[in-house]
């Protein structure tokens, strides 16, 4: 069984089948769910069209460069289920996944290929031998229990019910958190008039070209995204960094600090709490910006470098290696807004997703509610496996493209434990 | 790590240990740091330092350290010791440069030499009362560091960048903390 049919349950489908595994897909509710129901409206990939890859199936249209809108995205999958004949069965919710053993031989553990996992659905019940959980990453906004103390005269959104900026009161809105969200959101929402501020914590910065090419053209050619979950040495931690400061636009905007700083939005540093109705800020900002510049330097070295020693038509018609400005410290920056005072009437809260795993019930997860995996592969429950994971493989597990690796090589484990 | 013998007298193999030792043990890594103050005269106090708590149990340093704190003589007073908010300096300066020798001897780079200049920018309107809109403390501190070490000037800044990142007390200078003061 697959639980999910986004572009990690698709992919799943696809490689199950090359390898003659009988499954159904359940999906809550209809193919690319997450993409038609978790979306902001102007929301492009951003990632180009080239990387949008499913097994067996490339992106053809007439704009490899460009970014998919969310209908391109969802057109894509929907087509694919089709043409690939992915065994669905929409509007089926699991319920709850629960682990039986299978009849012990004598004196010894489950036998191989003994039945082991029951799914509860809103359809009825189902026994198999193997799931591949794929029901995605962000399941859930992210929100502190700081967001409890904000005075109940500003009103609060997540990403999951923000849709577009007209669905905000006018005046000034305090955007949390300057991960690939929100950089979009605080731009998109300023644009409409909206004056934002924008709390700004840990964040990866990017140019969106480079030398001529697509920030992720470098990513994906120089071998970075290439980096084995294994080989990496804070695994956890590489799992949990913010999407990187990345829009999708025809134009290939930068929307770094810098550019939104141009545009009028005002930067103040990490939210750390909130007393009597005022936000307090870190007085650390400077330091964010230093180490987020500092890693970006690191990570273009890494691309001369490989664009030196390497010699092929991919590297003949690059531009010059550049370097971009320092992200400019605000000359003041405040330390604590009076949230009572009207200049705020809104708060987006742009702090991350994560899982939602409230209906597994086989002791897989750790302590912080994420599901312990080895690669992909959940040893803690043999014929428990999963994918669309952050660097659940390599680096570029994390985005559309790396699905395909990865379920070839899930699919391969399930397969060899089906025996 | 770098092929030569990097000694910046940090042993970064025993952080690592302690990292992996501690994942399961959620209670020793609960530190409470304590210290005993006891008023002289005038603005003049003195404070001790010996027993904290971590790891489980009671610990101690292997002698007690007194400061002496006052206010100086353009205050009216009779300066026995530096003042308090320059103590804040104290702490900050020293808990950088123990982060900046950690960072760099896990990174593999020889430090010759690390000195840092501190300032910290204060309106005494604040502490005299004379304007609601003047706050007490530091306006602004400001961190100059001058370091000599096997490394480019880039490395050094990202050791730098780590070690703020990693300071107990740049957090609690630059994040709100909680303190409740009781009278018994």
């Amino acid at each position: 069984m697959v639980i999910g049919a986004g572009h990690a349950g698709l992919a799943a489908s696809r490689c199950l089948t090359d390898r003659s595994i009988e499954h159904v897909v359940l999906e809550r509710g209809e193919v690319a769910n997450s993409w038609r129901t978790e979306r902001w409206d102007s929301l492009r990939l951003l990632t180009p069209n080239w990387q949008t890859r499913l097994p067996g199936r490339h992106y053809e249209g007439a704009d490899p460069d460009g970014y998919m809108s969310m209908r391109e995205v969802i057109d894509f999958m929907s087509r694919y289920a089709e043409v690939s004949n992915v065994p669905v069965r929409t509007g089926t919710a699991v319920t709850s996944l629960t682990r039986i053993s299978g009849p012990v031989g004598a004196g010894g553990p489950p036998q191989r290929g003994a039945c082991e996992y029951v799914l509860a659905t809103n359809d009825g019940e189902i026994q198999c031998r193997t799931v591949v959980i794929a029901s995605g990453a962000c399941n859930v906004p992210v929100v502190p229990a700081l967001s409890q103390a904000i005075p109940s005269s500003l009103t609060q959104f997540t990403p999951f019910d923000y849709g577009n900026p007209g669905r905000l009161p006018d005046g000034g809105v305090l955007v949390i958190g300057p991960s690939a969200t929100g950089v979009q959101l605080a731009a998109e929402i300023h644009r409409s008039g909206r004056p934002v501020t924008l709390s700004v914590g840990e964040h990866v910065r990017l140019p969106r070209t480079y030398r001529g090419r697509d920030v992720l053209w470098w990513m994906d050619k120089s071998g970075v995204w290439d980096q084995r979950y294994d080989e990496i040495d804070d695994i956890t931690r590489a799992r949990k960094l913010p999407s990187p400061q990345l829009v999708g636009t025809p134009e290939h905007a930068t929307l770094d600090l810098n550019a939104l700083m141009a545009m009028g939005v005002r930067l103040v540093g990490r939210l750390s709490t909130v007393r009597d109705g005022r936000a307090l800020f870190s007085g650390g900002l400077r330091n964010l910006f230093a180490l987020a510049d500092l890693k970006m330097e690191r990570l273009l070295d890494t691309f001369d470098a490989w664009a030196s020693r390497e010699g092929s038509e991919d590297t003949t018609a690059l531009g010059q290696p550049e370097r971009f400005e320092p992200t400019r410290v605000p000359a003041s920056s405040p330390l604590q807004l009076d949230l009572t005072s009207g200049e705020i009437r809104s708060i987006v809260w742009c702090t991350g997703f994560r899982p939602d795993y409230g209906w597994l019930h086989v002791p897989v997860l750790d302590e912080k509610g994420y599901l312990r995996h080895d690669g992909g592969i959940v040893t803690d429950s043999p014929g428990l496996y999963a994918l669309g994971l952050p660097v659940l493989r390599r680096r570029k597990s994390t985005f559309i493209h790396g699905i395909e690796d990865d379920a070839r090589d899930v699919v391969g484990a399930l397969v060899d434990h089906l025996g | 790590m770098a092929m030569a013998t990097v000694d910046n007298g940090v042993n970064v193999q025993a952080l690592l240990d302690a990292r992996e030792a501690l994942k399961g043990a959620p209670d020793a890594t609960k530190f409470t740091w304590r210290a005993t103050c006891k008023w002289q005269n005038g603005t003049y106090s003195t404070t001790n330092v010996k027993g904290f708590h971590g790891l489980g149990q009671e610990q101690s340093h292997k002698t007690e350290t007194s400061f002496s704190a006052d206010h100086p003589e353009i205050f009216a007073a009779e300066d026995r010791g530096i003042t308090p908010i320059e103590y804040v300096l104290v702490g900050l300066a020293s808990c950088l440069t123990a982060g900046v020798a950690a960072v760099a001897q896990n990174r593999g780079v020889q430090l010759r030499s690390v000195e840092s200049q501190l300032e910290g920018k204060m309106d005494i309107r604040g502490i005299l009362g004379m304007d609601a809109e003047v706050r007490n403390g530091y306006d602004d501190i400001k961190v100059t560091f001058k370091i000599d070490a096997d490394a480019s000037k880039k490395d050094i800044e990202a050791i730098v960048a780590q070690s703020q990142k990693r300071s107990a007390v740049y957090d609690v200078i630059t994040n709100p903390v909680n303190v409740t003061v009781e009278v018994v």
